[in-house]
C-alpha cells in the first residue's frame, strides 16, 4: 500500500523517512498543532512550495532542464483563479474555470517554448525561458485592466473558504473549524495528491527515459527516444503542477499580484529548495521547501531571541541582530551546498550506504 | 537491405566520407577496415543519423532514410553500438538495458505505470545481460563497471534494441584478452541467426578473419576495395592502404 502510494520510490534512509513522516504529520495537523494566522500561513506556503519545488525537480533533477520560467507558470495559475473570481461570481464554478484555464494556458505555453527551444543547448534554453518569463511579468503589470497591474487583484473566494464559514458548531480540539481551515485542507490535500502523482511520473517508464536523457541525451536518441518530445512533455507536466500550485496560493491569499507569484526572487527560492534538498529525488523538494520557508519566516524571530539572550556580549548581540537574518540565511545556504553537494537527501542516503 | 549511394560528408573543404556506394545484406557480416582517419566511424554516423550527409542517399529496406533523425532510424531497425563507451553513467547496468528494451516495446509514453512493475521489460533486459555474461553485474551503476564490462554493456544495449541492422564500432577495443571471446561469441550468435545485417568496424585482423563474410576497405573517405576476406587481405591495395600501416593499426 505504502509502496504503491510512493510508486516504489522509497526514502531509502531511516533518517529521511523519519523527517518526512514528521513533515507530513505536522502539515496534516498544522491547524490543530500550530493554531494562529502566521503559522497557518507558513504551513500553506510550505505545501505550495513543495509542489513548486517538486515540479521544478522534475525538470532540473530528473530531465536536466534548466528553466527560469517556473514562476511564470505559477503566476498563470494564480492569475487564472484571481481573474475568474474577480470577474465572475465567487463560487466553485469560477475556481474550476480559473484553474482549468490557467493549467491549459500553462501547458500550451510550456509546449510551445519546449518545441521551439528545447532542441538548443541547456544554457540557451535557460536564457529563452528567462526572456519569456520577464516578458510575461512585464505583461502582467502592464495589462492592468485585466490583472490589476502592480497592485494585483483582490477578490472573494467561495463561501466555504471564507473565515466566517463554520463546518461544525463549536470547536474541534479547541479550534474553530472555519473557512480558513477548510482552505488549508484543500491546499494540503491537493498538494499531497500532486506530489504523489509526480512521484508516480518519475518512477514510470516515461520517468526512466527522462533520467536517461539527463544522463546521456545523445545515447537516448541513438536508442530511439526523441528527446525533444520527452523534454517537452516533462515541461508541460511541471508547468501544469506549478499552475495548480499558483491557483492554491491564490485561493489562500485572496490576493494575486506580481510579487506573490511572478517575482524573480521566488524563482531563486525554488532553485535553492531543489538544490539544497537534493536534485532528482522528489523528497529533496519536500525537505528543501520546508527548510527554506521555515528559515524565511522564523529565522528572524529566532535571532531576535538569541540577540536578547546575548545582549550582554557586545559584538555577538550585534551579529545576531534580527536585521542580519539574510546574512545568516546566506551563510546557511553556502554551508549547505558546500557540505551536501548532493543535497540533504543525497547526504542522508549516503550515510545509510556507509553504515 | 541497407544501402548507401554516393554518401558524402564534407567538413569545410575536407571530404571525410567521399562518395561511398555500398549495399549490405541480411545474413552477412561485413567488416569495414581502413587506417585511422579513413572515415569508418564517420560513415557509421552518416548511416545511423548522428551526422547529416552533405550529399548521397542512405536506404533501409528500400526506404530512403537520408533525412530522418537518429531516433527515427533506430526505431526503423538500425542498431548502433559506439566506439567510445556511451552509456547512461549513473543508472544501473540493468536500467541501461531496460531503457533499450522499453524503446523497442512501444510503451514509451507510459506516464503513470510503475516501471518497476514491468516485469517483462526487466526480464528481457536481464536475458540480454546474461547473453554478454553480465547478469551478475546487473545492479551495478554502469559508471562503476570495468572498461571491459562497459563494452559488454554497450553490446547488450544493442541486443536489446533487436535491430535488423547491427552496427558494431570496434566492439573489443581496449578490452582485456579474457573479455574478448564473450563479445565475439555474441556477434557470431547474431550472425548464426542468418537474417540480420551486421556491419563491423574492426582493426584486429584476427577478429575480421574469424567473423567477416566480406571486407570493405575505406581509405581517405573512399571505398577502395570490396570482396571476400581472403581476396581482400591478399590484395595490394589493402596492403598499401591498411596493412602498410600495420604499426599504426596495432595501437588503433
Amino acid at each position: 500500500m505504502l509502496r504503491a502510494l510512493l510508486s516504489d520510490n522509497l526514502p531509502r534512509s531511516r533518517w529521511l523517512a523519519a523527517v518526512l513522516i514528521v513533515i507530513v504529520l505536522a502539515l496534516a495537523l498544522a491547524p490543530f498543532l500550530f493554531p494562529g494566522a502566521k503559522s497557518l500561513n507558513v504551513a500553506v506556503k510550505i505545501c505550495v512550495f513543495i509542489v513548486l519545488a517538486a515540479s521544478y525537480d522534475l525538470l532540473l533533477g530528473y530531465t536536466g532542464i534548466v528553466s527560469f520560467a517556473h514562476t511564470m507558470f505559477f503566476g498563470i495559475g494564480g492569475y487564472g483563479v484571481a481573474i475568474a473570481l474577480a470577474r465572475l461570481a465567487p463560487d466553485w464554478g469560477a475556481v474550476a474555470l480559473g484553474t482549468g484555464a490557467g493549467v491549459l494556458v500553462a501547458v500550451v505555453l510550456a509546449a510551445l517554448i519546449g518545441l521551439f527551444s528545447l532542441r538548443v543547448r541547456t544554457i540557451f534554453f535557460a536564457m529563452i525561458t528567462l526572456a519569456v518569463a520577464s516578458a510575461f511579468a512585464i505583461l502582467a503589470s502592464q495589462l492592468s485592466g485585466l490583472t490589476g497591474g502592480e497592485d494585483g487583484l483582490n477578490y472573494r473566494v467561495p463561501e466555504a473558504l471564507r473565515p466566517a464559514f463554520r463546518l461544525v458548531e463549536g470547536d474541534v480540539l479547541g479550534v474553530a473549524v472555519n473557512g480558513r481551515i477548510m482552505t488549508y485542507y484543500l491546499v494540503f490535500l491537493v498538494s499531497l495528491a500532486l506530489v504523489l502523482a509526480m512521484m508516480r511520473v518519475v518512477s514510470s517508464p516515461f520517468g526512466s527515459v527522462l533520467m536517461a536523457i539527463r544522463e546521456n541525451a545523445f545515447r537516448a536518441e541513438a536508442i530511439g527516444y526523441r528527446t525533444v518530445v520527452y523534454r517537452t512533455v516533462a515541461s508541460c507536466i511541471a508547468a501544469a503542477a506549478a499552475a495548480v500550485a499558483g491557483a492554491l496560493l491564490a485561493l489562500w491569499l485572496r490576493h494575486t499580484g506580481p510579487d506573490t507569484t511572478l517575482s524573480f526572487d521566488l524563482m531563486i527560492d525554488i532553485l535553492l529548495m531543489v538544490v539544497i534538498g537534493g536534485m532528482g529525488t522528489m523528497y529533496g523538494a519536500v525537505l528543501g521547501a520546508t527548510l527554506l520557508i521555515l528559515a524565511q519566516n522564523y529565522l528572524q524571530d529566532a535571532m531576535a531571541a538569541a540577540s536578547q539572550a546575548a545582549s550582554g556580549v557586545p559584538l555577538v548581540a550585534n551579529l545576531l541582530h534580527p536585521d542580519r537574518w539574510l546574512l545568516w540565511l546566506g551563510l546557511l545556504f553556502i554551508l549547505c551546498v558546500y557540505f551536501f553537494p548532493t543535497g540533504i537527501v543525497g547526504r542522508l542516503r549516503a550515510a545509510r550506504g556507509r553504515g | 537491405m541497407l544501402e548507401t549511394e554516393g554518401l558524402t560528408i564534407r567538413f569545410g573543404g575536407h571530404a571525410a566520407v567521399d562518395g561511398v556506394s555500398c549495399a549490405f545484406h541480411p545474413g552477412t557480416l561485413t567488416a569495414i577496415v581502413g587506417p585511422n582517419g579513413a572515415g569508418k566511424t564517420t560513415y557509421f554516423n552518416l548511416i545511423s543519423g548522428q551526422l547529416a550527409a552533405t550529399s548521397g542517399r542512405v536506404r533501409l529496406k528500400g526506404r530512403d532514410i537520408t533525412t530522418l533523425a537518429a531516433p527515427r532510424r533506430a526505431r526503423l531497425g538500425l542498431g548502433r553500438a559506439f566506439q567510445l563507451t556511451n552509456l547512461f553513467p549513473n543508472l544501473t547496468a540493468l536500467e541501461n538495458v531496460r531503457l533499450a528494451v522499453q524503446a523497442n516495446s512501444g510503451r514509451v509514453l507510459d506516464l503513470l505505470g510503475r516501471a518497476s512493475r514491468h516485469r517483462d521489460l526487466a526480464d528481457r533486459a536481464m536475458a540480454h545481460l546474461a547473453a554478454v555474461a553480465l547478469a551478475d553485474r546487473a545492479a551495478a551503476v554502469s559508471a562503476t563497471l570495468s572498461h571491459g564490462d562497459q563494452r559488454k554493456l554497450e553490446v547488450a544495449i544493442l541486443l536489446a534494441l533487436e535491430p535488423d541492422v547491427f552496427m558494431f564500432d570496434e566492439p573489443t577495443a581496449g578490452m582485456s584478452v579474457d573479455d574478448v571471446p564473450a563479445v565475439l561469441d555474441v556477434i557470431a550468435a547474431i550472425k548464426a541467426r542468418g537474417d540480420k545485417t551486421i556491419l563491423l568496424v574492426e582493426h584486429k585482423m584476427d577478429v575480421v578473419r574469424a567473423l567477416a563474410d566480406r571486407i570493405v576497405v575505406l581509405h581517405h573517405g573512399q571505398l577502395v576495395a570490396d570482396g571476400p576476406p581472403a581476396e581482400i587481405i591478399a590484395s595490394d591495395v589493402v596492403r598499401e592502404a591498411y596493412l602498410g600501416g600495420a604499426a599504426e593499426a596495432g595501437h588503433g
